[in-house]
């Protein structure tokens, strides 16, 4: 059997990247992780992904990957053990409709929150209460969007994650809690206590103190 | 016994909707399998893409022109969240977002030419610039279309910009450096650019400016006219004077 080399680069905080660890933790592929400090990105880095300049980059075999949703699919059609993606077509275009709509609609949302203020926040919020309520009506009484194990679209949906570590570090729980958005609280529950995935979460309050640091001011002065 | 007072009061409860959505629900019923129908707006590059993709498979199917500015019940029931063209509906399940689309119509007629590469390194490569052109490039020209003079200078200098990383990040596509097609074998990256990149010329015309210059992107520019040459592209290009008309339009109201 040939040597396999896999090596990921990554942010311990960045969704993006911790959406690459689920897919290779899932299909038990072994990987060399490198820590990125993305304010001095290294030459590797720049090297493997020219274009953006960005993390995540898979190298497999010293060749690079870059986009997270790019990598997954890689992923999944390399290794083709423990599928992330269903098998019908029908299916798996929508797990990518929704895996898009997230990285597009839902982070576009999540930005706005915390640089708007007053009347146009509430809107933002408003916003992106309606895009997790549609995202609900994809997940119906499914244990995970991928039906019993995590899918494709669990782990695009790793964001929302953040966005509940966000809105704790702000004092602002009212955007996603139980009372509003009972069928997605319910799912955050499970991806948090399945095996794999809690390993893939940045340490909570390390993440909680960098939200702080990162937006407290922005909203302690409305 | 229950089944059958569901169906009088489903009947019942049809038999009050208008008379053309009623048809149109007894023709679904009536076993209309793999039925495709296409709905789209005659000068969306986005739609333009699934008609090539169908075109190339050898797929038939039902086209429903749109009318953006009153859109019909059935856009908005088959695409509620984006309520955008295209959408492609296959046995009365809708798929919206033209690339999702070309992976779906990839992966379910298996017959005919492949879309998609075979090789998962080869299809990341093209997922990857096909993302580059949607999402950056396709942004800076938002920023070009709805600016005028110093901040549309800048933001043509970006458009360009990002159309050489786009012509120097592709380079090593085409083995002898000059694209080629056999046949009608366009691909997903080759059907994304030619949507649109395809009629430059249109939009020069109308914008009185060049978009694809041969001498600054020469592999962009070979390209896409090696592309304009095959019948599947000619077929479906809009046609040139009304294109010219609605692009000048859509300028002038953008900057509105």
């Amino acid at each position: 059997m040939a040597e396999e080399e896999v090596k990921l680069f990554g942010t311990w905080v960045s969704p993006f990247s911790r959406r690459i660890e689920v897919a290779l933790k899932l299909k038990g592929v072994q990987y060399e992780y490198i820590e990125e400090d993305l304010t001095n990105k290294s030459p590797a880095l720049l090297n493997y992904n020219p274009v953006n300049k960005q993390i995540p980059v898979l190298v497999h075999n010293g060749k690079p990957v870059a986009e997270s949703l790019v990598i997954m699919e890689y992923i999944d059609e390399t290794w083709k053990h423990n599928p992330i993606l269903p098998a019908d077509p029908y299916e798996r275009a929508m797990a990518r409709f929704w895996a898009k709509y997230i990285d597009e609609k839902f982070c576009a949302a999540a930005r706005k929150i915390v640089v708007a203020k007053g009347e146009e926040q509430k809107g933002e919020i408003d916003e992106i209460q309606q895009q997790m309520k549609n995202l609900e009506g994809e997940l119906k009484e499914k244990k995970f969007f991928g039906g019993e194990s995590l899918g494709f679209l669990d782990i695009a949906a790793n964001i929302i994650i953040w966005l509940v570590v966000g809105q704790e570090a702000l004092g602002m729980d009212q955007i996603l809690n139980e009372e509003k958005l009972p069928v997605l609280h319910g799912w955050l529950h499970r991806l948090l206590d399945d095996a794999v995935f809690k390993e893939c979460v940045p340490p909570k309050d390390r993440h909680l103190d960098l939200f702080k640091v990162k937006f407290g001011s922005s909203i302690a002065s409305k | 016994m229950f089944l059958s007072v569901f169906f009088f009061l489903t009947g019942k409860l049809r038999e009050m909707l208008p008379l053309h959505i009623n048809q149109k629900l007894r023709k679904k019923e009536m076993g209309e399998e793999n039925k495709v129908t296409l709905y789209g707006m005659w000068a969306s590059p986005f739609v333009r893409r699934v008609k090539i993709a169908l075109k190339i498979k050898g797929i038939p199917y039902e086209y429903v022109e749109e009318d953006l500015r009153n859109k019909s019940q059935f856009l908005l029931q088959y695409n509620p969240v984006h309520k955008k063209v295209p959408v492609l509906v296959h046995n009365g399940n809708p798929i919206a977002e033209s690339l999702i689309i070309l992976e779906y119509i990839n992966e379910t007629w298996k017959n005919g030419p492949k879309i998609l590469p075979e090789d998962p390194f080869e299809r990341a490569k093209v997922r990857f610039w096909a993302d580059f052109l949607q999402q950056q490039f396709l942004d800076s020209l938002r920023s070009a279309t709805k600016s005028s003079g110093e901040a549309h200078e800048k933001a043509m200098k970006d458009v360009f910009e990002k159309l050489t990383v786009f012509e120097e990040g592709t380079e090593g596509f085409f083995p002898n450096g000059t694209p080629h097609f056999e046949g009608e074998n366009l691909g997903f990256l080759d059907i994304v650019l030619c949507s649109l990149f395809g009629s430059h010329k249109v939009g020069e015309e109308a914008l009185a400016m060049k978009i694809i210059d041969p001498e600054r992107h020469p592999l962009i520019h070979s390209w896409v006219t090696a592309m304009n040459e095959l019948p599947v592209v000619k077929e479906t290009l809009p046609p040139h004077d009304k294109m010219v008309s609605f692009i000048q339009s859509l300028r002038g109201n953008s900057l509105d």
